[in-house]
C-alpha cells in the first residue's frame, strides 16, 4: 500500500463519520519501489495531499507545499518518493476514533466491515 | 462559400456501432475540439464527414480512437465519378498545393467497400484523376503523402450496386488504435476472469471517460483488472477495489480452461506489468463498494466500471451475523460474513452517490447497466443532480437481455442535501 493510498482512505465504521480519518498506520514490513519519476503527476497530487495526514504515516517528508512547488524538481522528487515508492506490504490500519483494526497483507488492505460495524 | 473548418472523413469499423459517435465526441471535447457534424446522421454507415479545427485535434483523435480505422482531409466527394470530380475542382488549389509540389512523392490508392475491383479498373480510376494538379513522384515503397479514394457500395453483401452510393476522396492523415484490440487480447492476457471485458469496449470505456494522461482512474468492481488496463495504456494511474479477497490477491481458482489454480504471476498488479504499466498501478483494496472507505473529497478524475450484476458474477455485498443461512459464504481472512443478494438498484444509487461525492468537477462515471430488454425504458437509467448524461449504448447479449454503456459527467459540486 501506497502513503497516497492512506492518506486518501478513511474508517468507516458506524458512528464515526470524519473522525474516522486518517487511519493510524502501524507498518510491520515496507519495501522501497521504484517508480518511474513523473513531476506532472506528483505536481497534480499535491493539492489534494491532506498534509497532517502524511506527516503522521511518514517519516521525512516536507512539512507542506513550498511555493512554487510545480517546477521545483527536488521536492516534486522527495513527494513522489514518500507518496508512491514507499510500499507497506505487511501491517495495520486502525481506525482512531474505534480502535477496529483493517489488515494489510501482500501490500492490499483489506476494508472489509459486517453489516453491524458499519454506518447506516 | 469558404468553410472555416477543415472538413475530415473518417472511416469508421463496424462493430458496436452505437458506441462510435460517443466515443469520437469525447475525444473530440478531450482535445479541444467539439463535435460539428457535416451530414445528417451517424446511424450504420462507415463513413462520417465531420468538421475539425485543425489537423491536431484530428491526429490526437486517431491516437485513442478504436472505433474509427482511418481519418482523412477530404477534398472531394459526391454520388458518382463526375460529381466527386466537379467537387475537387472546387476544392481550393492553394490547400491542395502544399501536399503536390515537385519536391514531394504520394501515391494514390483506391478502396472499395462491400466490391472487389480488378487491378485494371482501379488503375483506371487512378487515371481519371489526372486533372488534379499533381506535380510530384510517384512512391508506392514509402511516399510522404497517400492519397485516397474511398468508394461506398453499401452495406448489404446480398446486393451490391453496379456503381457506388457515394464516392470520396482525401489526403490520409492517420489511422486509429485498432490493433490495440489485437495487443491486449484477453487470450494472451496472464490474468483473467469469468467475466473479463473485451479489450475493445474497455478501450471505448476510457475513452468515453475521456481519461488522459496524469489522471486518477477508479474501479470499484474491479475483478481481474481488465478495465484499469485501458486506462493506464492512455496514462492514467488506477486504483481499483472489489469484495473478493481472492481475485484481489491472485488466488484460488483459474478462470482459464485447461488451469485448475492461479498461478503466481496472477494479479491485477502483474496485468499492468504484461504491458509495461507498471508504474501507473497505485493500489488495488479488499473493499465493499457499498460501504466506501475513501475519505470527503474529489480526487477521482474518472470512475470506470463493470458492476456486478447477478448474470454471470453473483452480486455480493458484505452482510450481518444475524442473516447468515445455510451455505452462504465467508470472506476467509475477514470472517466477514458476504450475503448474496444485493438489490441492483440499490447498487446504481450507491455508485451514483459516490460519483457525484468523489469526482472531480467534469470528472466521468461509465458503468455498464443490465437490461431486460422488453421492460427497458430510458426512465429506468439511474439519475443524480449532480451527475449528466452523456451517452446510453446498448449492447445486446441475448434476446430478451440486453445491456447499456452509461456515461455521466460529473456538472455540479456535491451537497449533501443533493441525495435524492
Amino acid at each position: 500500500m501506497k502513503l497516497l493510498t492512506h492518506n486518501l482512505l478513511s474508517s468507516h465504521v458506524r458512528g464515526v463519520g470524519s473522525r474516522g480519518f486518517p487511519l493510524r498506520l502501524q507498518a510491520t514490513e515496507v519495501r522501497i519501489n521504484p517508480v518511474e519519476f513523473n513531476p506532472d503527476f506528483v505536481a497534480r497530487m499535491i493539492p489534494k495531499v491532506e498534509w497532517a495526514a502524511l506527516l503522521e504515516a511518514a517519516d521525512t517528508v516536507p512539512k507542506g507545499p513550498i511555493e512554487g512547488y510545480e517546477h521545483d524538481e527536488k521536492f516534486l522528487r522527495q513527494m513522489h518518493h514518500v507518496l508512491l515508492e514507499v510500499d507497506v506490504l505487511e501491517g495495520t490500519l486502525q481506525c482512531p476514533e474505534s480502535g477496529r483494526l483493517f489488515p494489510i497483507s501482500r501490500g492490499i488492505p483489506n476494508m472489509l466491515l459486517s453489516d453491524e460495524e458499519t454506518e447506516t | 462559400m469558404s468553410c472555416p473548418l477543415n472538413r475530415y472523413l473518417l472511416l469508421m469499423a463496424q462493430e458496436h456501432l452505437e458506441f462510435r459517435l460517443p466515443e469520437i465526441k469525447s475525444l473530440l471535447s478531450l482535445f479541444g475540439g467539439q463535435f460539428i457534424s457535416s451530414q445528417e446522421t451517424y446511424g450504420k454507415s462507415p463513413f462520417w464527414i465531420l468538421s475539425i479545427p485543425s489537423e491536431d485535434i484530428a491526429r490526437n483523435l486517431m491516437k485513442r480512437t478504436v472505433c474509427a480505422k482511418s481519418i482523412f482531409e477530404l477534398w472531394g466527394h459526391g454520388k458518382s465519378p463526375e460529381e466527386l470530380y466537379s467537387s475537387l475542382k472546387n476544392y481550393p488549389v492553394e490547400k491542395m498545393v502544399p501536399f503536390l509540389h515537385s519536391d514531394s512523392t504520394y501515391k494514390i490508392k483506391i478502396h472499395t467497400f462491400n466490391k472487389t475491383l480488378t487491378q485494371e479498373e482501379k488503375v483506371k480510376r487512378i487515371d481519371a484523376l489526372e486533372f488534379l494538379p499533381f506535380e510530384g513522384k510517384v512512391n508506392l515503397k514509402k511516399p510522404q503523402h497517400i492519397f485516397s479514394v474511398l468508394e461506398d457500395y453499401g452495406l448489404d453483401p446480398n446486393c451490391i450496386p453496379e456503381n457506388p452510393h457515394n464516392i470520396y476522396f482525401g489526403r490520409w492523415i492517420a489511422d486509429g488504435q485498432r490493433e490495440l484490440i489485437e495487443s491486449y487480447s484477453v487470450k494472451k492476457r496472464h490474468f483473467i476472469g469469468n467475466t473479463s471485458m473485451d479489450a475493445g469496449l474497455s478501450f471505448i470505456m476510457a475513452n468515453h471517460g475521456k481519461v488522459k494522461e496524469n489522471d486518477i482512474v477508479f474501479d470499484p468492481f474491479v475483478g481481474t483488472g481488465g478495465l484499469l488496463i485501458a486506462s493506464a495504456h492512455f496514462g492514467a494511474y488506477v486504483y481499483g477495489t472489489d469484495i473478493d479477497y481472492n481475485t484481489v490477491h491472485g488466488l484460488g481458482k483459474a478462470s482459464r480452461k485447461n488451469q485448475k489454480w492461479r498461478g503466481p504471476d496472477e494479479n491485477i498488479r502483474a496485468n499492468l506489468r504484461q504491458y509495461g504499466l507498471e508504474k501507473y498501478y497505485l493500489d488495488v483494496l479488499v473493499s465493499d463498494a457499498s460501504k466506501p472507505s475513501w475519505r470527503k473529497g474529489t480526487y477521482f478524475d474518472a470512475i470506470i466500471t463493470d458492476p456486478p450484476y447477478g448474470i454471470r458474477e453473483s452480486t455480493r455485498k458484505t452482510g450481518s451475523q444475524k442473516e447468515i443461512p445455510k451455505g452462504m459464504e465467508k470472506c476467509p481472512e475477514s470472517h466477514v460474513p458476504v450475503s448474496l443478494s444485493y438489490h441492483l438498484s440499490d447498487m446504481f444509487f450507491d455508485l451514483l452517490n459516490f460519483a457525484a461525492e468523489t469526482l472531480v468537477l467534469g470528472g466521468r462515471l461509465v458503468y455498464w447497466l443490465p437490461v431486460y430488454t422488453p421492460e427497458y425504458t430510458e426512465e429506468m437509467v439511474p439519475w443524480h443532480p449532480c451527475l449528466r448524461l452523456i451517452s446510453n449504448c446498448e449492447q445486446k447479449l441475448s434476446s430478451h437481455t440486453s445491456r447499456r454503456l452509461i456515461t455521466m459527467e460529473k456538472v455540479k459540486k456535491f451537497e449533501l442535501q443533493n441525495i435524492p
